[in-house]
Parts: structure tokens; sequence; C-alpha cells
């Protein structure tokens, strides 16, 4: 599914003093089977875009079209094609281990697929179970214990099934390593990697403020601020605008500090940023002086 | 959205009104409580709502957040005016209208719906002029007798305040779950009551977690803090009452005693107004 918005617009509190300008005149293209990374601080209006994406957020001016549905088209749009978009573009919000209610992880993770497929028989329920929670690398033994027995991570996890559940074909996840231990984000990241690679998931969406985790992992980035794209395109031309990227007070990647000292000390190294790439780089370097 | 509920709806504003002493506006809103309850006939409760416009001019709150008190109570006014219109039952000389309908009822009815709203706009005029903090400052000072026959005053203002400082906190959460499960399917405006009720199992779990949750970090950041309700705990901003709560309460004072004046002599003022007018 291909997202396109067009001069999305969006305040909050409209027609009151508190009214504020979440979004202005956005215009964005995610194209279907990236990993696309936001990056923005909180209140650039990043997790006001993404909500618009499954309707949680109606849009209220401007267009957006997420696969065939028009979401700016207010007649046409019924609650079923809502339920519809919902079930094509997963959402998992920030601390989405905050939102587990059910008895039984399996239960949990049913909820979802019940709303979505209400006329589905208990065996169709299990085997969309079992397939999310293989999805996120959990094992099978875990569906009769409560949700609130796992540990953090695990309970993360079990959110994340909850929303792949339905099969999505975009997945958008706000800040999804946040208060996770480095193993932790790493594990996670990689496991969005694999769903991405098998195709489980077409197009993976993540919101996040960290610029290594972004570099390492997405094929395209947008940089929100104050409500507005200000940059947005491959992670090597976004995190080149080092010093823009600083008086965002955002940053760069780590490699894109080591960059530009290098280039301080008269060393020219031109990498796209990512770890591995930045290393080879060296390696090249070294090996031609010698 | 739900956040924009907040309870007490404070305005700010410099005026008499906020600068006064909260434990005695809560005093004096009671003195208004039952001023208004006194007051027999409609030229008593224009008396008293012409004092509660004077208290509103003085608060520099616009009338319309006033008014806007109302509202959550509407329902309410015209329940109990139509119960009042219905059930009225008639004495000797009523004019009777039609079906149940008698004059001297809707008269009975306007009267109970202008009470009503009195008291709620009267109400409003203390919430909107005093931040909830210094409100239940005022009232743990004013129960503070209470605590000789061992009742725990200060655990009490402590909890309501704690109270009302959670209720933005707790809407916010509440639409962060409702729209974390919309995400997942769910829907909460279709369906018979039963489903409805259904519906909300998945958002209020949830709810009651973190707010165990936060009640446990907040009683350990209390305790890391070394806080005890202790007797010897002193505050920060210490009540004191100032010519504006003695003003107050002398206007108060002056309008109570006209609102029973009025009682008394309400027969004479309406037939001298009726002379005036010819």
């Amino acid at each position: 599914m291909r997202i396109v918005a067009e001069n999305l617009t969006f305040t909050y509190n409209k027609k009151s003093k508190f009214a504020v300008d979440a979004l202005k005149d956005v215009s964005l293209t995610i194209e279907e089977g990236s990993f696309f990374g936001i990056i923005g601080h909180t209140g650039s209006g990043k997790s006001t875009f993404i909500q618009h994406l499954n309707g949680i957020i109606p849009v209220s001016a401007g267009k957006l079209t997420v696969g065939d549905i028009n979401l700016a088209d207010k007649k046409k749009i019924v609650k079923k094609r809502y339920k519809e978009l919902r079930s094509k573009v997963g959402m998992v919000f920030q601390y989405p281990e905050y939102q587990l209610f059910a008895e039984t992880v399996f239960e949990d993770v049913a909820f979802g697929y019940r709303n979505f497929y209400p006329n589905s028989t208990q065996e169709e329920v299990k085997r969309a179970v079992f397939n999310a929670l293989s999805m996120v690398g959990l094992v099978h033994d875990c569906i009769n214990k409560s949700p609130l027995d796992l540990s953090g991570g695990q309970k993360r996890r079990v959110a994340i099934a909850g929303v792949l559940v339905s099969n999505p074909e975009v997945l958008v996840l706000d800040e999804p390593v946040a208060g996770l231990d480095p193993i932790g984000k790493n594990e996670l990241m990689k496991m969005l990697h694999s769903l991405h690679g098998s195709g489980a998931v077409k197009t993976v969406i993540i919101v996040s403020h960290d610029m290594d985790e972004v570099c390492e992992n997405c094929t395209d980035v947008a940089v929100f601020s104050e409500g507005k794209i200000v940059f947005s395109g491959k992670p090597k031309d976004v995190f080149r605008r080092s010093e823009e990227m600083n008086g965002l007070r955002l940053g760069v990647p780590v490699t894109g500090y080591l960059i530009d000292e290098l280039k301080n000390i008269g060393v020219q190294i031109d990498s796209d940023f990512t770890r591995e790439d930045f290393a080879k780089k060296i390696a090249d370097y070294y090996k031609n002086i010698k | 959205m739900l956040s924009d509920v907040t309870f007490g709806q404070y305005y700010q504003a410099d005026s008499f009104v906020h600068k006064m002493d909260p434990r005695v506006k809560i005093l004096l809103l009671i003195a208004y409580i039952v001023m208004v309850f006194v007051a027999k006939t409609f030229l008593g409760l224009f008396a008293t709502l012409i004092f509660l416009l004077v208290t509103v001019v003085a608060s520099k709150v616009p009338i319309g957040s006033v008014l806007k008190s109302i509202k959550a109570i509407l329902f309410l006014v015209v329940f109990t005016a139509i119960l009042n219109i219905c059930f009225y039952s008639p004495k000797n000389g009523d004019t009777h209208l039609f079906w149940v309908v008698y004059t001297e009822g809707l008269i009975s009815a306007g009267f109970l719906a202008l009470r009503l709203v009195s008291l709620v706009m009267g109400s409003a005029v203390l919430t909107l002029t005093t931040t909830p903090v210094s409100l239940t400052d005022g009232i743990e000072s004013l129960l503070k007798p209470l605590s000789l026959v061992k009742f725990p005053v200060h655990d009490l203002a402590l909890i309501m305040s704690i109270a009302l400082r959670s209720i933005p906190t707790l809407a916010n959460e509440t639409e962060r779950i409702i729209n974390a499960q919309k995400a997942r399917g769910a829907e909460f405006d279709s369906g018979n009551i039963i489903k409805k009720a259904k519906a909300l199992i998945p958002v209020l779990i949830p709810l009651l977690i973190s707010a165990f949750r936060r009640g446990d970090e907040l009683g350990d950041a209390m305790d890391a803090r070394c806080y005890s309700g202790s007797k010897v705990r002193t505050k920060y901003k210490k009540l004191t009452l100032t010519f504006r709560d003695l003003v107050a309460t002398l206007v108060v004072a002056i309008a109570i005693t006209g609102v029973i004046m009025l009682n008394a002599y309400d027969a004479q003022i309406m037939l001298m107004l009726a002379k005036i007018w010819g």
C-alpha cells in the first residue's frame, strides 16, 4: 500500500485559545516496501501524522490516500472502510504493553483478529494467533499465561503480536524500542527487519528519536519539526546535513560525528552513515594510504 | 477530546474574588446557598441573582463561563421542572390551563428551576476563581477542628488534591488506550448498550492497572522525599484573612438581610412597584 499525503494540516483544539497547529501542509509519499523512519522531537507532529494513517485522527484539511482508500473523502468513508483500513495499517502505539487487558496472552492477541473478522472460526483464530506470536518470536507455551506475568520485553512483543494478528500490510510503530534495554532494542529491531525482509509486513514505518537506529534500519526518512517536514529522502542524504540536523537539536548518527571529526583533521570519508559501510570505507582509506 | 474535561475549570484572572481566602469563599458559598433557599419569592431570587452578578463582575470571569456551568445540569433542571408541572397539586382558586397544567404549577416550576440554576452558578463562581489546590487547602483548614476527634483531616485533603490532580492525567491515558484499542479494531459507538459496555472492558482494565501503577510510583516518590503527614508539617502558602474577606462577608451579610426583608415585605414592595408602573 502506497501512502500519499498532500498538504495535510491538522489543528488541535480548533477555535479555542489553546489551538495548536500540529501539522502544517505536510506532503509525503511512503512507497510500498520501504522501511520508513519518521524523526522529530516531541510535539513536532510525527505522532499526529501517523495517527492519520489509520483514521484515528480524521483528515480535516489536505489529502491523504492509503492504498486505494481516500481518507480525505468524508462522504464515502463509512465505518466499514475504517475497519478495513485499520486491519491493513497496523498501529503500535508508544508503550503498547499498557494496552494489554485480557486474562491470557492468547485472548489478548486474538482480540484484534476477532474484531476484524467477527465471523471467523475458533480454528482460524488459533492459526492467526500462533502465526502472530511466532512472527514476534514468542514461544507458544506462553499463550495461557497472564500477559501481566511476562517480562517488559515479552509484554511488548505480545502487544505487537496483537497488532500483527490481522496481517497488516503496513506496520506503524511509535517509538517501538523506548524503555527497552540495549539487547532488547537490538532484538526488537532485528525482529522488525525479519518481518520486513520476509514480506510478512510489506511496509514498516517507525517513529524515532534515535538517529543511529534510523540510520541502521531505514530505507527512507522524513524529519518533522514544528508540524512541518523539513527534510525527507534517503538517510545518507538527510544525515549529510549534519549542521542543520544539529540546529534542529536532533543530531546525526555517531558515524556522522566521526565523519565530521575526520574531516576536521583532513580525512575525507564518504559513507552512507551505516556502521558497516563506515567500517568498510575506513578500511579502504587505510589500505590506500598504505 | 477527553482531555478537554477539566474539573473545576479554573479561570485565571487577577481580581478581588480570586485573591480572597479560599476558606472565606467556601463559607460564603454556603451562606449564598442558604440565601437562595431562604428566598421565598421571585423578587428574593432576583435579588440573589443580582448579588451573584455583582460577584461575577468583581471576579472578572466572563459571564459566559459562569453560564456554561448550567449546561451540565440543564437536563436536571428541565426534568425537575416538568415533574413539578405534571405533579402540581392544585389548591382552591388555582387557574387550570389544560390537562394537569396550572398557572401556579408553572410558576412554582419556574421558581424551582431558577433556584437550581442560581445554586449551580454560585458554585461555579467558587470553582472558577479558586484553584483546586487552594480549594483543598481551604477545606483542610475548615475541617481542622475535626482532627480533635481523630478525624484524618490532612490525609483526606491530600487524597482530594491527588484525586483532582489525577483527573487530566487519567483522561489523557484513557484517550491513548481508546486509540490503541481502536487501532486493533475495537468499536465503541456501535451496538446496543450491553455491547457498548462490553467494549469498555479493554479500556477499563489497562486504565485500572495504570492507575495502580501510578499510585504506587507516586507513593514511592513521596516516600523518597520523606513525606509523612506529620503534625509538624508546615505550609508553603499560608492562608491569611485580609480586608477583602471582611468586605465580602459584610456584602454577603447585607445581601442575606436584604433577602429576608424581601420575604417579609414582598407584598408591600409589589404594591409599590405596581403603583410606580401605574
